[in-house]
């Protein structure tokens, strides 16, 4: 029930939100250096991390909880014990993803 | 789909569900993912997979087939994904036609702006002009 819920609310982020950032980023690309400074310094701010990283979140979830119903529309996993294991391991699976990417980004990328 | 009164009651039905359509649209959500579980991939491992993520780094990325043919899909399907998924949010809750009407259209509109501006920004950072 609350990955259904995720789904849609991530769909929402990411079609709202994640798109208008996708288009400004590239935009801010095409215009030189100047933009893409301006959009560099909104993304590097906390405001702009707490919005990319659940912008990386919501993607990850979509994507995930994307396949659990794509299998379940071919008329799998919906066992009681199977079909709230895969939706527990969207989410753990989400987070993982999530933080294994910004640690990459922030930190471990030489 | 109904053929007309030549069809059989059978054929009349087949296809309509208690809405009459929208069989369309559920497939064309499902093959749009399906896209986007591989596009979305391709664009995650990409910034991964940057030595930089400054300027030079990702036009030089954006500005090679290898980069901008991806992208250019990963527009044009995103959008339309979206569009798409929106669509059965609004519907859900949205039920007096009139309103339904205008905020599905106004999420058309806004869809091909978008993807409009996006594809604009790819062409003139692959083809170089206004800077």
């Amino acid at each position: 029930m609350i990955v259904s819920i995720l789904h849609r609310a991530t769909g929402i982020a990411l079609s709202v939100a994640g798109l208008a950032v996708l288009t400004w980023w590239l935009m801010a690309l095409a215009h030189g250096p100047e933009a893409y400074a301006t959009f560099e310094k909104a993304s590097h701010s906390w405001i702009g991390l707490v919005v990319l990283i659940g912008l990386t979140w919501s993607f990850f979830q979509h994507l995930l909880s994307g396949i659990r119903h794509l299998v379940m529309d071919t008329g799998a996993a919906f066992e009681l014990g199977v079909n709230k294991t895969f939706a527990i391991l969207t989410i753990v699976g989400s987070v993982i993803l999530t933080a294994l990417l910004w640690a990459w980004l922030l930190g471990v990328r030489p | 789909m109904s053929t007309g009164d030549s069809s059989t009651p059978i054929g009349k039905a087949r296809g309509l569900g208690s809405a009459r359509e929208g069989g369309e649209h559920w497939l064309t959500e499902r093959v749009t993912s399906i896209a986007l579980l591989l596009l979305g991939t391709w664009f995650i491992a990409s910034i991964l997979l940057l030595p930089k993520l400054d300027p030079a780094t990702l036009l030089e990325w954006l500005r090679a087939p290898s980069g901008a043919i991806p992208m250019a899909l990963l527009v044009v399907v995103g959008f339309k994904h979206a569009l798409d998924g929106m669509k059965v949010f609004v519907d859900d809750y949205v039920h007096e036609p009139g309103s339904n009407f205008v905020i599905n259209t106004l999420l058309l509109f806004f869809a091909v702006a978008g993807g409009a501006i996006s594809l604009y920004a790819l062409a003139v950072l692959s083809f170089g002009a206004a800077s």
